[in-house]
């Protein structure tokens, strides 16, 4: 705790929303990240309901296993997030670390598979702006299907993969002692986002693999 | 934030989760109607979603209204895709 007024301030429950200002400033920035994905994955809809020939079946171009898989390892890294918080909690900074690092390593690795499938999809025909996405796969319009789906899965693999950044930075201070059972916030707000990343993927997965 | 001497059982969310997701590839296959699978496929989302909001979020152990200010986006939402789709 470097600067331990400055944290109890911050960490001070507030009048109206009855939590610290940072805490709040995150919640608001996560709730604009609501309508951004509401943009994409309404206008998906949209797109799909328009053009259902358009679009494939689910599992006849998207490998559904290894998605599935990969959401598994996402929602793998929320509880060693979750875990890294309750450890803070109880002033537990050998299990903040480790948890921590435990997260951004399952974070890498969805990233990496991610980046997998891209390449995969790629090598099949598959890309975003393809004019004729159904070269491989006999179906016509894939440039609306790759713009959609790189699109949104693009996006949130961003956002994954600027989480981990915060999340190094996270660790590094951990690893200078700037956490304690009484000063926690920054690791707390890193959860709050981390989890509303893995939140949205359980609602891409569904609506773009599986529907 | 957790509190109030209840601990919360995040092994165990994590399994309903993995069960739920199991379960969701699982249905997606099935030989229903659209209709049926999409609506199968959207509540098992939506739960899990709140799953992660509730628990790892920590929003039950939140006042009431971070959880008003959480759902806040939701109507807008609904009206942002409803405006496009008659725009369409």
């Amino acid at each position: 705790m470097s600067q331990p007024a400055a944290s109890t301030a911050d960490r001070h429950p507030m009048p109206g929303m009855m939590v610290y200002n940072v805490k709040l400033g995150m919640w608001i920035f996560l709730l604009s990240e609501v309508m951004f994905f509401t943009a994409l994955i309404g206008s998906y809809i949209i797109l799909r309901f328009a053009h259902p020939d358009h679009f494939a079946e689910p599992g006849a171009v998207l490998n559904v296993p290894l998605t599935a898989f990969n959401t598994f390892v996402l929602i793998c890294s929320s509880v060693s997030m979750v875990k890294a918080y309750a450890a803070i909690t109880q002033g537990d900074q050998k299990g903040l670390k480790f948890w921590l690092l435990v997260t951004i390593l399952l974070g890498t690795f969805f990233v990496g598979v991610q980046v997998y499938e891209y390449i995969i999809l790629a090598q099949e025909g598959f890309v975003p702006m393809a004019e004729l996405y159904g070269v491989a796969h006999e179906i016509e319009g894939a440039a609306l299907y790759g713009a959609t789906f790189y699109t949104m899965t693009g996006f949130h693999g961003t956002h994954v993969t600027i989480g981990i950044l915060c999340m190094w930075f996270v660790l590094y201070r951990a690893w200078q002692g700037k956490y304690s059972a009484d000063n926690y916030g920054g690791v707390e707000i890193m959860g709050l986002y981390w989890h509303f990343v893995d939140l949205v993927w359980i609602i891409l997965f569904t609506i773009v693999y599986l529907i | 934030m957790a509190g109030n001497g209840e601990e919360p059982r995040y092994f165990l969310i994590w399994f309903i989760l993995f069960v739920l997701t199991m379960a969701e590839v699982g249905y997606a296959f099935l030989a229903l109607p659209q209709w049926l699978l999409a609506t199968g496929l959207i509540l098992m989302a939506l739960w899990k979603a709140l799953l992660v909001a509730i628990y790892y979020m920590h929003l039950k152990w939140e006042p009431k209204r971070l959880w008003i200010l959480a759902a806040s986006p939701l109507p807008l939402a609904v009206i942002l895709v409803i405006a496009v789709l008659t725009e369409f």
